[in-house]
């Protein structure tokens, strides 16, 4: 009998459990369906001249991690996560590469120029197609690579704590893997 | 008074351009209509709680115009949510699929349905039981007789 007027109690319980996880879960994280997929089929021209500036190839890398950002110059969190782009491009073992999405190349160009230029290739999504290939729902968005394969994605600006918690060991450990 | 009118038209020709603008309708009204459908279904991953119909978001828009070039193209209502779904994962769709992973979201309510039932039904199969009041004890039922005056 006394069991039973706990009841509501343990229901209450239940409920404010449920909604703490719940409330805290960010909503502009939308779970990834690329994940452990290869990446889509594009092939996107480069901010300057003709030709090819990112495409499919040059994530078939087999000696690098990948890194794929799309950026824009008007984006305002892109300003953001500048500092810690140019530190992922500066560590051995890793490639990164821009894509532009939906901005005129000159102004990619000269956002670059006053910020500096942290990737080693970029392609230039002007019409935004291939961002929705890869799921992209905004800038910026961040994607680890690994033999072809997508196995992270960041969604929104990379602050320093999320450099610390999930970038950098995502990128530790996909190392480790390439050893074994 | 005319001027007035004039003005009125004005008002309401720019509100009826401004429904549901898109640059670049179907022009056969079927076929708009269908995609109007689809684009009903998926959500706008921007503004998350609106249809893809519903937003201007950027994306909303760039959607849009991806629904209507697959339509146009000959693809099913079905080829063209999965386009979406294998991009943006279940989570574009308005109305989530019944599978596995959504098995409490769909059952969920029938489970509380069963369990209220249950309990309704128990309460009222106990309550006879318990609304009878503990028989009288002799000294009560001295009492009682006392009160309706009913000694002999």
């Amino acid at each position: 009998m006394s069991v039973k007027r706990f009841i509501p109690l343990f229901v209450f319980a239940g409920i404010f459990v449920a909604f703490m996880i719940g409330l805290t879960l960010n909503p502009r994280e939308v779970p990834s369906a690329l994940i452990n997929k290869a990446p889509p089929e594009f092939s996107l021209p480069p901010l300057e001249g003709a030709g090819i500036g990112l495409s499919n190839n040059d994530l078939m890398d087999k000696e690098n991690i990948i890194i794929v950002n799309f950026f824009a110059s008007w984006c305002g969190p892109c300003r953001v996560e500048h500092p810690a782009l140019e530190q992922l491009g500066k560590i051995p073992g890793v490639k990164l590469y821009g894509i532009a999405y939906k901005d005129r190349p000159k102004n990619s160009l000269s956002f670059l120029k006053s910020l500096g230029n942290p990737y080693s290739k970029i392609g230039a999504d002007l019409k935004g197609r291939a961002a929705i290939n890869w799921g992209v729902t905004g800038t910026p968005e961040t994607f680890i690579l690994k033999d072809g394969i997508i196995r992270y994605q960041h969604i929104g600006p990379i602050h320093d704590i999320q450099m610390t918690d999930n970038i950098l060991p995502t990128l530790r450990q996909l190392a480790k893997e390439n050893g074994s | 008074m005319r001027l007035l009118l004039i003005g009125l038209f004005m008002m309401f020709s720019l509100n009826a351009a401004a429904i549901g603008v898109d640059e670049d309708r179907l022009s056969i009204p079927a076929q708009e209509a269908r995609a109007q459908n689809i684009m009903k279904q998926l959500r706008c991953l921007v503004c998350q709680n609106q249809s893809i119909v519903e937003s201007d978001a950027g994306l909303a828009v760039d959607l849009r115009a991806i629904v209507r070039e697959q339509v146009l193209a000959g693809q099913s209502d079905e080829q063209i949510l999965d386009f979406m779904t294998s991009r943006y994962g279940d989570w574009i769709l308005l109305k989530p699929p019944f599978k596995t992973a959504t098995l409490l979201l769909w059952l969920g309510p029938i489970l509380l349905l069963l369990i209220g039932g249950f309990l309704v039904f128990r309460y009222i199969r106990q309550k006879p039981e318990k609304a009878m009041p503990p028989p009288l004890n002799p000294e009560e039922k001295e009492r009682l007789k006392h009160i309706m005056g009913d000694e002999e």
